[in-house]
């Protein structure tokens, strides 16, 4: 079962390469989805049930905080999956097209069955990364992360998406390579001529042993581990790549890399404070994540008010939301339970409001927030859904993400880091009134006089975001108990 | 003896990178760490990965550089002498402060791990290769800078491997293969479509 989790994607992915006619490619990216989907559903169920599920001697063997990244990286591929089928028939229709960004040099895509296939690796990279317990193997499936998504960053041929996929390359390779470095350094602090590590089980390992582990050294590999991975999901002020990528990757893209692959990343960082706290050295890499944490929510603020490209705009929320992530993590109890919930409806809720940006990108033409108006008459589910969308990112009631902030906020109280709640909860406003700005603009006013009355929007186009905005709807009223024992279970591996 | 000619060999290359303003003379010394690494591998009794690097690290990616190189007209392949400078007094900089913290991390640990100059000299090559994707503006500069920092980690990495991580070695590197791949894929479209491979010409987005 565990290998079929990776094998699938990757046999389905080298068939698109190799006979790949846009039919095909179109009727196996959602057949893949809910293959994958339906595995990951019976391994969460094992796992949820308190079994391990191993595979190649124990060098597959999720855990519940692995099940969890998994779950959400397959539950968003299977909504962007049908979405895609509407996107790439949509892409192939226009055929050449205008760069709006740059120059309004003409361009053209590559092709569809490429970019279907590096979306297979690309999923079969992130279920290894989060389904392994072994350190080393987690490393390179999330650098396959990085080579597998640039092509499909690069999927519109034009110089801006150019820019965008060298600074993905060159920041994430590096920032990986010093997680490299963090993992032998790692194994350096553990370095012993008796006791060697037995298996793949490297997690367990290093936390049954940590007590053993020399200090100075531990210490030095979590920085790494945490400049490493957390330049990969995008920890301010080591975010650079990330409003470039995301803002020039195809609207589906974006909903991946921010919904799914940024959680990945942050798997590997998880794994670094696991044996922190292990060794009793967690308050110290509690506090690193409490400051990168408060520091990307503080950069978020900065740079989303005044935002006029609303899809950076919503680059920059995911770099506050990972700053949240980090925080709920740091603070540890509730908070850090508050945080995997908020994993959970964050990636919902951004891969939503990704996938309307692309609507609203292919009816308007432009990526300024100020140029778009009226998208209750022009669009009106898109509109309807865009501004749920962002009452939801922004943590208002009755979405989950209301519930889930507030979890964390009720969490740093508990701690009793009242400054810090303090904090929490300006730069929460600040980013309300700099979101508020540019997506009600957005949606209100009258159509624009030189568009066209709109044609109908295709199904494909809004039944994917309409099951998110349920999905974060439904878990803003009612948590299901198994999903919060689950939830619960993720966050005492690491609070 | 043998294993310090080595390593004074790597740190001269380091150097040698850092202080040449020609590409094309910056690929071969990439292949020269790439054959100083393979050395080094043989001399602890890594058959397979001797090999493997000396495939990967000292023939594959810098041919894979070198194609690259060959499509660009000679003017592009020169960086500007200013940064050469630059980058060469960083290089020293980051010398003398991998021996410091050499010193202050010294311990019954390190002594039993690491071979005498082995953690500086690693140190050095990593910095070195980050002295380059920072202080050059072209982006092949930017991609013999990750080769050497990646070797500068796998350097320090080398006196931890055992027969059973040679399946780890190996994957790292053909993810390091794939990811100098995608990158010469990626500077072939950057020379086609801006006429040139400096990086300072990425100035479309921005905040």
């Amino acid at each position: 079962m565990l290998i079929a989790l990776i094998a699938i994607p990757v046999i389905t992915g080298l068939v698109m390469i190799f006979f790949g006619k846009a039919w095909l490619c179109r009727l196996l990216l959602p057949v893949t989805a809910i293959l994958h989907t339906t595995l990951t559903a019976c391994i969460v169920r094992e796992v949820s049930l308190g079994h391990t599920p191993t595979a190649l001697s124990g060098m597959l063997a999720p855990d519940a905080l692995g099940s969890l990244f998994l779950a959400i990286a397959s539950l968003l591929f299977l909504v962007v999956s049908f979405y895609a089928v509407s996107y790439l028939a949509d892409e192939e229709r226009i055929g050449i097209h205008t760069n709006i960004l740059l120059d309004h040099g003409h361009f053209t895509n590559q092709p569809e069955r490429r970019f279907a296939a590096f979306l297979c690796f690309f999923l079969a990279s992130m279920s290894l990364g989060t389904i392994t317990p072994h350190m080393g193997v987690q490393w390179v499936s999330i650098e396959a992360t990085t080579l597998s998504s640039a092509p499909l960053i690069y999927f519109h041929r034009h110089k801006s998406s150019l820019e965008a996929t060298w600074k993905y390359l060159i920041i994430c390779s590096v920032g990986i390579a010093l997680a490299l470095l963090g993992n032998i350094l790692l194994s350096v602090a553990f370095y012993s001529k008796e006791a060697q590590v037995e298996g793949f089980d490297q997690v367990a390992w290093f936390v049954a042993h940590a007590k053993q582990a020399n200090p100075t050294w531990l210490i030095a590999a979590f920085v790494f581990l945490l400049v490493g991975y957390g330049t990969k999901m995008g920890l301010a002020p080591l975010h650079n790549w990330l409003p470039d990528a995301h803002s020039q990757a195809p609207s589906l893209v974006s909903a991946l890399l921010s919904g799914a692959l940024l959680n990945c990343a942050m798997l590997g960082l998880l794994r670094g404070h696991q044996i922190m706290q292990a060794a009793q050295l967690g308050d110290l890499s509690s506090k690193m994540l409490i400051f990168f944490g408060l520091f990307s929510l503080a950069t978020a603020a900065v740079f989303i008010v005044g935002q006029g490209h609303y899809k950076r705009m919503l680059a920059y929320s995911s770099v506050e939301h990972m700053g949240i992530l980090a925080l709920g993590i740091g603070m540890g109890g509730l908070a850090c339970q508050g945080a995997m919930f908020h994993a959970l409806v964050h990636s919902c809720t951004k891969c939503l409001l990704f996938l309307l940006s692309g609507n609203i990108l292919a009816r308007y033409h432009t990526y300024s927030s100020y140029d778009v108006r009226g998208m209750r008459w022009t669009m009106p589910w898109t509109g309807a859904l865009w501004l749920a969308g962002f009452f939801a990112i922004a943590g208002s009631p009755p979405f989950g993400l209301f519930v889930s902030e507030l979890l964390i906020f009720k969490g740093i109280l508990a701690q009793g880091s009242t400054l810090i709640a303090v904090s929490y909860l300006v730069l929460l406003a600040i980013i309300f009134v700099g979101l508020s700005v540019a997506c009600l603009r957005m949606v209100q006013g009258s159509r624009p006089l030189d568009m066209p009355k709109s044609p109908q929007e295709p199904l494909l186009s809004v039944l994917p975001p309409l099951v998110l905005a349920l999905i974060v709807l439904t878990l803003g009223l009612w948590i299901p108990d198994p999903l919060w024992h689950f939830l619960e279970r993720a966050a005492s591996l690491v609070g | 003896m043998f294993l310090n000619i080595c390593l004074y060999l790597l740190v001269l290359s380091n150097f040698l990178l850092l202080g040449t303003a020609r590409v094309v003379q910056m690929t071969k010394y990439t292949a020269l760490q790439g054959f100083l690494l393979a050395i080094l591998l043989f001399h602890f009794g890594h058959t397979v990965l001797t090999v493997a690097v000396l495939l990967i690290k000292g023939l594959v990616l810098p041919g894979l550089l070198w194609r690259t190189l060959k499509k660009m007209p000679s003017e592009a392949l020169i960086c500007p002498h200013r940064l050469v400078a630059i980058d060469v007094i960083a290089g020293m900089a980051g010398l003398a402060f991998a021996i410091w913290l050499d010193g202050r991390l010294g311990s019954d640990l390190t002594h039993n791990l690491f071979p005498e100059l082995f953690l500086p000299l690693g140190l050095t090559t990593l910095f070195c290769g980050l002295i380059l994707i920072i202080g050059r503006v072209k982006a092949i500069t930017q991609v013999i800078g990750y080769l050497a920092a990646e070797n500068g980690i796998f350097l320090l990495g080398m006196p931890l491997m055992t027969q059973g991580t040679t399946w780890f070695e190996l994957a790292l590197l053909l993810d390091v293969f794939v990811a100098v791949f995608v990158m010469g894929i990626a500077i072939n479209r950057i020379s086609d479509s801006f006429a040139s491979m400096d990086v300072d010409h990425f100035r479309s987005l921005r905040d």
